[in-house]
């Protein structure tokens, strides 16, 4: 990170990019930087409200919690934990990659990511067809006959679906952003002096695997 | 380098508004100034719309029995009365417009620092109020504006989603405008701007934007939950699937009670400059004010209890929300106690933005004292879901922030517009909706304390005199607002050009013409001194 800044203080003397209400590119910079930050923020809390939701029924049912969690399917959770750390890797590697300015790297990196992703939701969609053949899913599809505690097991199906598709829908928008960074990167837009969006979408994509990495656990293994 | 001394006339000049006339030169703007002018006009339309909805609620009130409409169809006014308001109106109202306006203004700077998100917020805000227009086309909702579980997720038969979704989708403009804010107060700040010689104006919106960014998201994913679980039939809150409709209470008044500070921070802000500017004084304890922003911005997340002391929450917590409770109404206080020494052998002059300042000091009060009323434990399980609530809620909402809104829209009318609005009329109608206001809610407390409850449509005989009082104040009131909204249009035609410095004010908005050009500063300002250095520069005058 912190080379990242010496990085653009040496290249403050290109304005090209500068947007017309910013006095140079390390005001610039910064801005859009603690503009992420705090969008971050705002996610967190966002997730916190279903995290608490989960915390609060994980106390009181937390037998009805162990039954439910034991018919997911941790390989292909823990596969998809893999992949969002790969991708997280590539992303990184990314924005190395812009800040040297290997436009080539940068590009391949970018669609790695996308394609680790991609990937991801693929398992994602197997897993919740996996569900609804097990008419695991609440309100569409349900029938619990793994034995009592349906009522309680419901619940945490409920916030299964709402925090991985919650998560998942974050993935989407994620991947989007991918490819319009690569459309971008291939234009050859970023360079040692101006890679501000690869960081800030770098920044949101570790975010988005952060969450899985909680929901993992929380979710399959405990 | 004042505009007192040496007058200057920019009024040929090209500024904001007369740069461009197309429509799209509006609808596509990143200028923030051109943004605070949208907002301006869309929650216009939406005060309208929620002061219709509170027409209907109040004549039905006028008589005891349930006479003009059933109690469905009273539901759903109120619903949307309180729905439009809050979401829709006392939101966004200062920090969309004036902030919008102001903020990089104050803080010398030509933009917020991501213009084309603030554009975005705008089209939320009006994608959210579309959602709000097509549920009351549908039919109306009738949760409250609150949403209650299980009543809004299983019972009722109303537009729900469609209004849920429309607060969701306005939260985001919310949060996008906060973020947008601290961006631009952390980072634009002009050369010599330190964060003690910010306006208090300024620090008000910074802790406002730390609310919205923290909170809403909290309301959003509830809401979301809400809606799912009325959608699908499943059960994050409902008791009979084994969830908690408690648990939806306490998310929603997470991020609810603090929204009612993001409803009054930018307000005091407003109050702050008005005060000083109409004292002709160095505010009193400018630390304490800016620090008490802050304070109220922290501990306002630690209350939201209060508003169950009754939805079966344990007498412990209730002990625990009731004690910050008290707490957070000193930060409160501490500022009406420095506005008011701020007056204190000041200069001061009742021009028509200090007499909404003056109500609002008064007003304010009135609704943070019963407020603390209303955390005592005892005394609630008595007021709650009375009239008493109601009034308490409308003294800071409409008696504090509307009149600060009011207040600053006066105040800086001449510098958005580069027009004078009429004096004298602009004082009738601030003594109108004083007297409007007080007529229609002070009995509001007299009511809920002998015992009327909140939401019903009909109610016994011996309540009929207060409600008459409460209706008739309430046409008052209506006759307030109305008049400024005919002299502000008036004085865009005839109105009397501004010079870029009519009340002789502190900060930088006042130190480029009315209206600023699109860049707002002809050149970069530098900030030399304290942002309330009124007596000093006096003395220097006369020196
Ligand atoms: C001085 C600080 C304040 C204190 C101590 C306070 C306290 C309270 C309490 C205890 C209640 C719950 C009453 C009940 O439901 O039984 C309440 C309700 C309410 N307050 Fe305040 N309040 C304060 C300031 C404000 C401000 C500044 C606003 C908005 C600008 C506000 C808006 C509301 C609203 C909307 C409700 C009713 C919510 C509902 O049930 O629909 N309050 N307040
Ligand atoms: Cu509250």
């Amino acid at each position: 990170m912190s080379d990242a800044h010496v990085g653009t203080l040496e290249h403050t003397h290109d304005e090209e990019h500068v947007a017309h209400q910013f006095d140079n590119a390390q005001q610039q910079y910064e801005s859009g930087n603690l503009g992420m930050w705090l969008f971050l923020l705002t996610e967190v809390m966002f997730f916190g409200g279903m995290f608490g939701a989960y915390a609060v029924y994980r106390t009181w049912y937390p037998d009805a919690f162990e039954i439910a969690s034991r018919t997911t399917n941790i390989p292909l959770g823990a596969m998809n934990t893999l992949v969002l750390i790969v991708s997280s890797l590539t992303m990184a590697l990314g924005v190395q990659s812009a800040q040297l300015g290997k436009r080539k790297r940068l590009a391949w990196m970018i669609a790695l990511t996308m394609f680790f992703g991609l990937v991801f939701l693929g398992v994602k969609a197997a897993e919740y067809s996996e569900k609804w053949h097990h008419q695991h899913v609440p309100g569409l599809n349900w029938n619990w006959t793994e034995g009592e505690g349906g009522r309680e097991v419901q619940i945490l199906f409920c916030l299964y679906f709402a925090m991985t598709g919650m998560h998942a829908m974050h993935m989407v928008v994620g991947v989007g952003i991918m490819t319009w960074l690569l459309i971008t990167a291939l234009k050859g837009r970023y360079s040692p002096a101006y890679y501000n969006p690869v960081e800030i979408s770098g920044l949101y994509w570790h975010f988005v695997d952060i969450v899985w990495i909680f929901l993992f656990p929380l979710l399959y293994l405990i | 380098m004042s505009a007192l001394t040496e007058p200057r006339h920019y009024t040929s000049e090209l500024n904001y508004l007369n740069n461009g006339w197309t429509l799209k030169s509006w609808l596509l703007t990143k200028d923030h100034k051109r943004i605070a002018m949208l907002y301006l006009i869309s929650i216009t339309v939406f005060f309208a719309l929620g002061g219709l909805f509170a027409a209907a609620v109040r004549l039905e009130l006028l008589t005891p029995p349930g006479d003009l409409m059933d109690a469905e169809t009273y539901n759903k006014m109120f619903t949307m009365h309180g729905v439009i308001m809050i979401f829709f109106f006392l939101i966004p109202s200062v920090p969309a417009t004036l902030g919008n306006f102001l903020v990089p203004m104050m803080v010398g700077a030509k933009d917020l620092a991501f213009p084309r998100v603030n554009l975005l917020s705008w089209y939320l805000y009006v994608l959210g109020g579309i959602f709000a227009i097509y549920a009351a086309v549908q039919g109306g909702v009738d949760t409250g504006w609150t949403f209650y579980t299980p009543y809004s997720s299983t019972y009722s038969n109303t537009a729900v989603i469609v209004t849920a979704m429309g607060a969701f989708v306005a939260g985001f403009s919310s949060i996008l405008t906060g973020l947008n804010f601290i961006v631009t107060v952390h980072k634009m700040r002009a050369p010599g701007l330190t964060w003690g010689r910010l306006p208090l104006f300024v620090w008000a919106h910074y802790a406002t934007s730390l609310i919205q960014l923290l909170g809403t998201p909290v309301v959003a994913i509830t809401l979301v939950l809400m809606m799912l679980e009325r959608g699908l039939r499943i059960g994050f809150f409902d008791p009979a699937l084994g969830g908690d409709p408690v648990l939806f209470q306490h998310l929603f008044w997470f991020y609810s009670h603090p929204a009612v500070y993001i409803m009054i921070l930018p307000g005091m802000g407003v109050i702050s400059e008005i005060v000083t500017c109409f004292s002709r004084k160095h505010v009193f304890g400018y630390p304490f004010i800016a620090g008490s922003s802050l304070a109220i911005a922290i501990l306002g997340f630690f209350v939201w209890g209060h508003h169950m002391f009754v939805a079966g929450q344990s007498t412990y917590a209730s002990m625990v929300f009731s004690l910050i409770t008290f707490f957070v109404a000193a930060p409160s206080a501490v500022k009406v106690f420095n506005w008011t020494a701020t007056m204190y052998k000041g200069s001061v002059s009742y021009a028509t933005p200090m007499l909404y300042a003056m109500g609002f000091i008064g007003l304010f009060t009135i609704g943070g004292v019963t407020g603390v009323m209303l955390a005592t434990t005892a005394l609630d399980l008595h007021l709650h879901d009375t009239y008493f609530v109601v009034a308490h809620f409308h003294y800071v909402m409409v008696g504090g922030m509307v009149m600060a809104f009011m207040g600053g829209l006066h105040f800086w009318w001449p510098k958005m517009t580069g027009r004078m609005y009429h004096e004298i009329w602009a004082r009738i109608s601030a003594g109108l909706v004083f007297i409007g206001f007080n007529l229609t809610f002070f009995p509001q407390f007299i009511l809920g304390y002998m015992g009327m409850p909140r939401r019903y449509h009909a109610y016994p005989e011996e309540f009929v005199v207060l409600n008459v009082m409460s209706t008739a104040g309430s046409s008052v009131l209506g006759v307030g607002y109305l008049l400024p909204a005919i002299y502000f249009i008036y004085s865009l035609y005839r109105g009397e050009q501004a010079p870029p410095n009519p009340f002789r004010a502190k900060g930088l908005e006042w130190e480029t013409p009315s209206p600023p050009p699109t860049e707002n500063f002809l050149t970069t300002p530098v900030v030399t001194e304290d942002a309330y250095a009124y007596a000093e520069k006096e003395v220097k005058a006369l020196v």
